[in-house]
């Protein structure tokens, strides 16, 4: 594998061993009804997605590994958060649920191209569950970045099921994103338009909470 | 991207193509350049690439691209009318939420305003729906706050259901950075009214136009 052909080379840094080159569906159809709620698609999309299979994995890669992150946040936070208000134990269960769902059915996406899943990095989230306000903080910070890491990568997306799939999640991501906010006293929103950001400026983002 | 400079783009042509470009990268814009000359012209010149069945898919696409940004400006104008409505009327009591309701038809009419003006760059003529709400309004507070939070769900569901069908990459881009913004507002206006923030749970259902049209029908005058 050369590392120039990868289109997202900082997943490297994260986990080498996860990714693979294959090219062609090992399995049979991509059963995106099970990821974006459609019927199964038709044999010319399985094959187009076959032959795109190196790119969408990467960026789905680069997507588990946020999600890997954010849910093994939520899940911390929950035992080591002391003084939540019930809203926000709530919030963070329901959060902590989804997130765990998005790192299966990502899992389940990268397998179905033919790719290999990156493996969950170790993380360390500091002093972020010293007290409820510098979890909810960092929350929103993650869930901020994640709605701007989705929107940057997407474009990129060949298979228009796997677009599906990224669009249907960072939706979600956005209403998390809004909810925490709403626990902050800030509004649901910064403006207008998210912003998007490249892959390099996420994992520089997140690198600090990534043990290396 | 700072929000003051988006209401800049909305009223400048060439920051607007330069914000296109810079939201979905180099090929794209060429993508763009290509329909513009195809579109611009009705004689049976050589094409760019010399195949009439690829110009002519580029030309169906291009088409189709302005049927979702016409629909789309469709939808936030059917936004802006309405918090612009609950805004005069003065139904929402709770000062808290009037402000939330400004800060929301400001982004609403940002929508517009950009939407407005990518119509003009592909050559259509931007739509401007007659709407009503006249009966949301007479039916109070709670009637208004929960068909806000229901036309926030449908046009997050609006777009995503449109993200698979958008062939440039610049305009998945805007697409998507307005996508998300609505999904904010459908989840603060969902916890206000005492519904779930996820109401499809972990991943958002897209919905198509045929679903949605239907749905909008009754404020379109």
């Amino acid at each position: 594998m050369s590392r120039e052909k990868l289109a997202v080379p900082e997943l490297a840094a994260i986990d080498v061993k996860g990714l693979t080159r294959q090219s062609f569906i090992a399995r049979g159809a991509l059963t995106a009804g099970a990821v974006y709620g459609l019927g199964t698609v038709g044999p010319f999309v399985r094959q187009a997605i076959a032959q795109e299979g190196g790119g969408d994995v990467e960026i789905v890669n680069f997507a588990l590994t946020l999600e890997y992150l954010e849910a093994a946040f939520y899940q911390q936070a929950l035992s080591r958060v002391s003084g939540l208000s019930a809203d926000a134990r709530e919030l963070a269960t329901t959060i902590r649920e989804n997130e765990d769902v998005h790192v299966k059915a990502l899992r389940a996406t990268v397998e179905q191209l033919g790719g290999k899943p990156v493996k969950a990095p170790p993380v360390d989230f500091g002093s972020a569950f010293s007290s409820p306000q510098s979890f909810l903080k960092l929350a929103q910070t993650f869930e901020d970045t994640g709605v701007s890491a989705y929107n940057g990568a997407a474009p990129a997306i060949k298979s228009k099921e796997v677009l599906g799939a990224a669009g249907s999640i960072v939706q979600v991501e956005a209403r998390h994103a809004a909810a925490i906010r709403a626990l902050n006293g800030e509004q649901p929103a910064e403006g207008a338009f998210d912003p998007a950001l490249g892959t390099q400026e996420v994992l520089e983002a997140v690198q600090p909470f990534i043990k290396a | 991207m700072k929000n003051g400079s988006m209401e800049e783009l909305a009223s400048d042509p060439s920051s607007r193509k330069r914000f296109l470009k810079m939201m979905g990268g180099a090929g794209a814009a060429s993508a763009f350049a290509v329909f513009l000359a195809a579109c611009g012209d009705d004689d049976d010149e050589a094409s760019p690439s010399g195949n009439a069945m690829a110009d002519q898919k580029d030309r169906a696409a291009a088409g189709r691209d302005l049927q979702i940004v016409q629909y789309a400006l469709t939808l936030e104008h059917l936004e802006t009318d309405f918090y612009n409505a609950v805004i005069d009327s003065g139904v929402v009591k709770n000062m808290k939420l009037a402000d939330t309701a400004k800060l929301i038809r400001d982004a609403e009419q940002a929508h517009v305003d950009t939407l407005t003006g990518v119509v003009k760059d592909l050559g259509g003529t931007p739509t401007r729906p007659k709407t009503t709400f006249d009966s949301v309004l007479e039916g109070g507070e709670m009637m208004v706050l929960e068909t806000a939070a229901a036309v926030e769900n449908l046009g997050a569901a609006a777009y995503l259901g449109q993200a698979g069908r958008i062939q440039s990459k610049e305009l998945l881009a805007a697409a998507l950075s307005i996508h998300s913004v609505e999904a904010r507002h459908a989840a603060a206006l969902n916890q206000v009214v005492g519904k779930s923030i996820v109401p499809d749970g972990a991943f958002a259902k897209p919905a198509s136009m045929d679903e949605v049209l239907p749905q909008v029908k009754p404020f379109l005058a």
